[in-house]
């Protein structure tokens, strides 16, 4: 097989590129202090909320987008988006799932959303945000008689705020960075779980994002609280619908775990990745971090991004509390122009502490895939452990794989390991699956597969076959 | 012998990396013949095998191969696969993290497919499989590990033989198979093989000695050098070139 076949074969097209015609409710573009009034008035925030925003914009007006990543971009005019943007609604509100736009529920039935009360029977509780708002969220009573909160972030504001005010940003404050710092001023939405002491969280949470309207930011925020003894298991998804120019996304994910809690937190991130000539597409400028604060507390992150024009993301745990675990599973694809620099950072403070870094990188057509990690290991970090493993596998010769890997030991009883290795889908692999008669594309998808399944089996069941799915079509095509 | 030969090969050439390695070979393989292919490093032994099997890069300058009567020069690697041409290779490569069994499994769901047959179940496929993993002494831990993960070179070659049984191919070249194993590993080979051989399907066997040839006995040999079949003959050809060395045809090979 010649490369130019292999080439026809990578490129399908981005499945979810459909745009919903709803009325939205659309704040004109621009950002001042009267746009972050308006999002804070139209929530009916408490004052604190509003405070705290207006310090992030007044800090954020301080800062300058940040260039250190191995990234290139058209600039961003922050003045041309708008900052919120709603679907309009008749009444005050969706009560239930027969309140929902059922546009707005066929969209979701495209995507594949299990937002219906067969989704009782995948344990799956939605919670499905559509450009900034949460539309609908399912499986709250069960939840409820666990005792988890598990709502819209704007209602977890109304009903509990004291939560709130306790934890918002106090994992990613405020002046954290320009992107999350932009967020914290003009935040319109997000998630909110609150697991309490000694709960194991009955059901996978999940949260559906989707970008639908044109010229809009979206940026939402999600807070995860695992109280002690805790265990919760935290799926997102994420679609945006095909535009010629660039949209914004820059979320903020804080996860708080306390003594001896667990959070596993799963993103498949398939934000649209723009034409094959690198037109459009999704920047998507993400903060989450998340604070082992307790002794044995465990944070375990696994991504699998196969989207967006631009991915700068870099899931991170603060290891605090001693004996705490922190793991990091990435799979990161990028096809035609797409480009990711993404990575995480494992900061240990407490004695004993653990931390696990598996990357796998993609590369294909002309993508640029970038791996960087920082390990920190403070002096107090007594008997710290690290490893870390990070692949690379270039398919074609215009792409491009990078790794930049840090590591600060300041404490000397500490153990840290770093593998790494850049490989091909070598023409032997390739030929030799041919020759069992098994066709090209699904060779390369056995191939890749494989090449990923250290990070693959992390996932939840569900989330792995989407996940394979998802790269199988990302890749299509894409084998030189 | 049949009207219809299994593998039908004329005057062959063939160019790799811009050099002429195959310079008008012929060769016909009846359906129940096996064919030893014997000859120095270098010689285009293993360049044949790659011709009939498609491989990219194996540029055909001139002549015609064809399979049951069909052209095999115009069918991809995956076609002729899927007809009954089974490449054994000389160096099987690893494919980390993709499972043997799932490799092997979906190889030969393609191949029933492609028979008219129903697909097999993951039960009716392990119980398919475990049958030839004893025959090929052959752990079955090895069915979940990574297709040639960490295998030693006799596991990798006995790792081919086991897709072989399951795949049972209608024309099979075996590339080298031979080389680097024990006596006892030959052993285990050569009866995999041996328990494929009847009237329908044809074996090419491409080695460099003789020694496997005392395990599986070839209906022809021939002598390949610089790109020809410089001599044809039974068995007994490849005893004489044991006790002659390649040196022997070697000048015949400009003729």
């Amino acid at each position: 097989m010649s490369t130019p076949d292999l080439d026809a074969l990578v490129s399908r097209s981005y499945r979810h590129g459909f745009v919903t015609d709803i009325d939205s409710d659309t704040v004109p573009p621009g950002l001042d202090e009267s746009v972050v009034r308006v999002i804070s008035r139209k929530k009916g925030e408490p004052q604190f909320l509003l405070d705290w925003r207006l310090r992030a914009l007044d800090h954020w007006r301080g800062m300058r987008e940040p260039h250190w990543a191995h990234l290139r971009y058209n600039p961003i005019d922050y003045g041309a988006i708008s900052y919120y943007s709603a679907p309009k609604q008749k009444t005050d509100g969706p009560k239930s799932l027969a309140d929902v736009d059922p546009k707005l529920l066929a969209t979701y039935d495209r995507l594949g959303v299990p937002l219906h009360e067969r989704a009782r029977l995948a344990g799956v509780a939605v919670d499905a945000v559509f450009d900034s708002v949460s539309v609908a969220t399912t499986f709250k009573a069960k939840l409820a008689e666990a005792g988890v909160i598990f709502c819209p972030f704007s209602e977890a504001v109304q009903r509990h705020p004291a939560l709130i005010e306790q934890y918002l940003g106090s994992v990613v404050p405020y002046t954290d960075n320009f992107f999350a710092t932009l967020n914290s001023a003009v935040f319109t939405d997000g998630s909110f779980v609150y697991v309490p002491p000694g709960v194991r969280c009955p059901m996978e949470l999940s949260t559906y994002f989707r970008i639908n309207a044109a010229n809009t930011g979206q940026f939402e925020r999600t807070l995860i609280i695992a109280d002690a003894g805790s265990y919760v298991s935290y799926l997102e998804g994420c679609t945006a619908p095909m535009r010629d120019e660039n949209q914004l996304h820059a979320a903020v994910v804080e996860l708080v775990a306390l003594e001896d809690a667990r959070i596993k937190y799963s993103t498949v991130q398939n934000w649209y990745p723009g034409d094959e000539q690198g037109r459009g597409g999704i920047y998507n400028f993400v903060t989450k971090r998340g604070e082992c604060r307790g002794r044995s507390s465990h944070i375990s992150w696994t991504q699998v991004e196969t989207g967006s024009a631009i991915t700068w993301k870099y899931p991170s745990c603060i290891l605090r509390g001693e004996g705490s675990i922190g793991e990091f599973y990435s799979v990161a694809t990028t096809n035609h122009y797409q480009q990711a620099d993404t990575g995480t950072k494992m900061v240990h403070i407490g004695a004993n502490t653990r931390s696990t870094i598996v990357s796998k990188g993609i590369s294909a057509g002309h993508g640029q895939n970038a791996y960087r990690g920082l390990v920190k290991i403070l002096p107090s970090a007594t008997g710290a452990r690290n490893f870390t493993q990070c692949d690379s596998l270039l398919m074609g010769p215009h792409c491009g794989a990078h790794t930049f890997p840090y590591v600060e030991v300041r404490n000397p009883s500490a153990t840290v390991e770093h593998e790494a290795s850049t490989s091909r889908i070598s023409e032997d692999q390739l030929f030799y699956c041919l020759q069992r008669g098994i066709e090209s594309e699904d060779a390369v998808n056995m191939i890749v597969s494989g090449f990923c399944r250290s990070v693959f089996k992390e996932l939840p069941m569900e989330f792995a076959v989407e996940a394979q799915n998802l790269l199988a079509v990302t890749l299509e095509g894409a084998v030189g | 012998m049949s009207a219809t030969p299994m593998l039908e090969v004329r005057d062959l050439a063939a160019r790799v990396g811009g050099q002429d390695v195959l310079k008008g070979i012929s060769l016909s393989v009846a359906p129940g013949e096996v064919h030893a292919i014997m000859g120095p490093n270098g010689s285009g032994k293993s360049t044949l095998a790659y011709v009939l099997a498609g491989r990219p890069g194996y540029e055909v300058t001139a002549g015609s191969a064809s399979f049951e009567g069909r052209d095999l020069l115009t069918l991809a690697p995956e076609e002729r696969a899927r007809a009954g041409l089974f490449l054994g290779f000389q160096y099987p490569v690893e494919i980390p993290g993709v499972n043997n069994a799932y490799l092997l499994k979906a190889a030969l769901n393609a191949a029933r497919r492609e028979r008219g047959q129903s697909e097999l179940d993951a039960f009716e496929f392990l119980q398919l499989v475990r049958s030839k993993t004893q025959l090929m002494h052959i752990d079955e831990s090895f069915l979940g590990r990574g297709v040639n993960e960490g295998f030693s070179g006799g596991e990798k070659k006995r790792n081919e033989i086991l897709q072989m049984l399951v795949l049972e191919p209608k024309l099979a070249l075996l590339d080298e198979t031979d080389s680097g194993l024990d006596i006892d590993a030959l052993k285990v080979v050569a009866n995999g093989v041996n328990s494929l051989r009847n009237p329908a399907r044809s074996i090419v066997l491409v080695t460099h000695y003789q020694r496997l040839l005392d395990y599986i006995v070839p209906d022809f040999v021939h002598v390949l050098a610089r790109g020809r079949i410089v001599r044809s003959g039974d068995r007994t050809l490849a005893l004489e070139l044991e006790r002659r060395g390649y040196d022997w045809l070697a000048g015949q090979a400009a003729a």
